[in-house]
């Protein structure tokens, strides 16, 4: 178990940079993951602290002592690769085995035939073997210890890949994308089973995905990334509730944050669609913003509640999700911008034709033009 | 009504199987009369020669059963080239594909030379053995070669390499090797090319961290289905050696390097013994029948990860 901290990390590809002046401090067990479109730098992140890549400048460390000069085996990291990564000439016992037979075998005991000259070599090989099986007891694939990575199923080799990296006790789990070669359902599952992997273990999980859903259900913390920087750190209810940027606004969340184009009006207040919504940012008067509004804040009305402010739309189209429904609306006056909001589904207003979509102003999130958010600018007390 | 109608569609879809039959084999046949032309024929006209007393240029002929299976046993040309043949394939397997995986496995790393090393270790195998043999030839004479020369300035007597009865076969061994490495190792490169780079990337965090390791755990046996194959086309390509013996030492000296494929040559067509020279072929077949079988059952079930 260990605290991992990255200082200054950046990395480039001859002339192009895909990773620029990272830090990170991820504390002794806890669940951080790197979340990001394909592209962001979150692999080449997590293959840096791995060592299977060498940064071009800053430094790793796993707890608190630097880990750039050791290699990938020598830095007691473990990783759970995307495609697994079995070795498919090997039973999954194997599998598993070979990090600690790698770990507590001579070269000369390792080597074909000349092994079996080796005394010493059955009695690791009979520890080594019931540390396997306890893993595989605890990952419940004991009974696939004979198979090889061919017969198994995708789930299986999951599993498989995950005791591979727990058999060696390592201080942090790396995962890159695991989940991402499962079919729906059993991702759902799995996502469970790693939550609670983690909380049985303790160890620190860096986990890598592109899917907001897994960052945002498993992580203690989440650090979303965009073209090789880290747009904000947090935890999944601050990246939620108070996304640093327009970026993280749009990316965490699903359906996705409704985003109005606004204008700054004379006194305070933020002009949507024709109508002043009460909200004072602090910046001049016509400034360009973006009026991040998520799904849940919006509730269609026939007569807006008082203090409340409200856009007049017209509905398009309705979307059952069982428990609610997605109502999707076109603004009036904002051509072609449709505004998606959540209500139950057992909701009694008449859902045809034009509606009033009322919000509190607290619920805006406010964006300046180069997408930042406009309250964290703004003194404490700002609107919100 | 219902009963004759279901009986004509019934008769509709037998005519249309039928159909479909005859397209089938309509399309097969061209592919198949070559077959039989080219190769089956030959094959069949081959094993009955074999059984018969003919000699090029008789009128007529006896069959004589086993009689020239019988005479090929008691022949000590024939058991002398075949015994040679093994020696040949003993030498020529274990170097040939020993080397082209080493020089795979070197080309495979380089990166700007890698092109370059390809084409250099696969020009032998483009180029033509008769020519090259005349190369090798003048490269081994005992006076005018510059490999003699070579040996001279280290102190080495010269070798006469392809008068030397010791010496001839593994010679032309080693002439046969520099013509297929360069194969192999094409296709050690292309079963290099096939291994996942997460594999290794994997080992490395298990803790295959040198060179040793990562070959043993990983490079070799994700080799294997290549490395069979290799192994069975080297083989077959070792036991049909002729080109190099016919012209450089016409199986001299003293028998030394006589090989199976340059003593049937020499039955069937220096002394005419055509029904002779089909019975060694029919032996010679058989023998190349295993290699085939070994690369069909084994290569096919064994060694595919899946």
């Amino acid at each position: 178990m260990a605290s991992v901290t990255l200082k200054g990390i950046a990395k480039s590809f001859g002339t192009t940079e895909v990773l620029s002046n990272i830090d990170l401090d991820i504390a002794d067990g806890e669940f951080i993951t790197l979340v990001g479109a394909s592209g962001c730098g979150k692999s080449t992140l997590i293959r840096i602290i791995a060592g299977l890549e060498p940064q071009s400048a800053g430094s790793v460390e796993v707890a608190g002592r630097p880990v750039d000069h050791l290699r990938p085996h020598e830095r007691r990291v473990a990783m759970v690769f995307q495609s697994y990564a079995l070795y498919p000439h090997m039973s999954v016992a194997a599998n598993i085995a070979l990090p600690l037979t790698m770990q507590r075998l001579s070269l000369f005991e390792r080597l074909p035939l000349v092994k079996y000259v080796s005394t010493r070599r059955p009695r690791v090989m009979r520890e080594i073997m019931h540390e396997v099986d306890s893993v595989a007891a605890q990952l419940q694939i004991q009974p696939l210890l004979a198979r090889r990575p061919a017969q198994l199923s995708g789930g299986q080799r999951q599993r498989v890949a995950l005791g591979r990296a727990m058999v060696r006790h390592p201080d942090v789990f790396l995962m890159d994308e695991p989940l991402s070669n499962l079919d729906a359902r059993l991702r759902v599952h799995m996502r469970s089973e790693l939550a609670e992997l983690h909380a049985r273990l303790g160890s620190t999980f860096i986990y890598v995905t592109h899917d907001q859903v897994e960052a945002m259900t498993m992580s203690d913390r989440v650090a979303m990334m965009d073209a090789g920087r880290i747009l904000q750190l947090g935890t999944p209810s601050e990246l939620y509730a108070r996304p640093a940027n327009l970026e993280v606004a749009q990316f965490i969340g699903s359906p996705a944050i409704n985003v109005l184009p606004g204008e700054v009006a004379d006194g305070n207040g933020i002009v949507v669609a024709g109508s002043t919504l009460p909200i004072a940012t602090g910046l001049p008067a016509r400034s360009r913003v973006s009026v991040g509004l998520r799904p849940e804040s919006i509730a269609p009305r026939a007569n807006a509640t008082a203090g409340d402010a409200s856009l007049r739309a017209h509905l398009r189209r309705v979307e059952n999700l069982g428990a609610e429904l997605v109502l999707h609306c076109v603004v009036d006056g904002l051509d072609g911008v449709v505004v998606a909001c959540r209500v139950p589904a057992d909701q009694d207003t008449p859902l045809n034709g034009a509606l009033e979509l009322s919000f509190s102003p607290r619920a805006c999130h406010v964006f300046d033009a180069e997408g930042v958010r406009v309250a964290d600018r703004a003194a404490p007390g700002g609107a919100r | 009504m219902t009963a004759v109608a279901l009986d004509a569609a019934l008769r509709a879809s037998r005519r249309r199987e039928r159909l479909e039959k005859l397209t089938g084999m309509g399309f097969a046949f061209p592919a198949t009369l070559l077959l039989v032309l080219t190769s089956l024929a030959p094959l069949v006209v081959l094993i009955v020669m074999s059984f018969t007393d003919y000699d090029l240029g008789n009128l007529g002929f006896k069959f004589i059963g086993l009689g020239n299976f019988a005479k090929a046993m008691g022949d000590s040309v024939f058991r002398r080239s075949l015994w040679n043949t093994f020696i040949y394939v003993a030498i020529v397997l274990p170097l040939a594909v020993g080397l082209g995986l080493v020089v795979a496995i070197l080309v495979y790393g380089r990166k700007r030379t890698r092109a370059f090393y390809e084409i250099v270790y696969f020009l032998p195998v483009t180029s033509t053995l008769i020519a090259m043999a005349t190369v090798w030839s003048f490269l081994l004479h005992p006076k005018l070669g510059p490999i003699n020369a070579l040996l001279g300035l280290v102190g080495v007597q010269p070798r006469a390499f392809l008068s030397d009865p010791a010496l001839a076969l593994p010679t032309l061994a080693v002439i046969g090797i520099w013509h297929l490495v360069g194969f192999n190792m094409v296709l050690f490169l292309a079963g290099l090319t096939a291994i996942p780079k997460d594999l290794y990337e994997a080992a490395a965090i298990d803790g295959c961290a040198n060179p040793v390791d990562r070959f043993l755990k990983i490079t070799w046996p994700m080799l294997g289905p290549t490395t069979m194959f290799v192994i069975v086309t080297t083989s077959i390509t070792a036991f049909k050696v002729f080109d190099t013996v016919a012209v450089m030492t016409h199986g001299g000296p003293m028998g030394s390097s006589e090989v199976l494929l340059y003593s049937i040559y020499l039955e069937g067509f220096q002394y005419f013994h055509t029904a002779y020279a089909a019975a060694l072929t029919v032996v010679f077949l058989a023998f190349l029948l295993v290699f085939s079988a070994i690369q069909a059952f084994v290569l096919d079930r064994r060694t595919h990860y899946g």
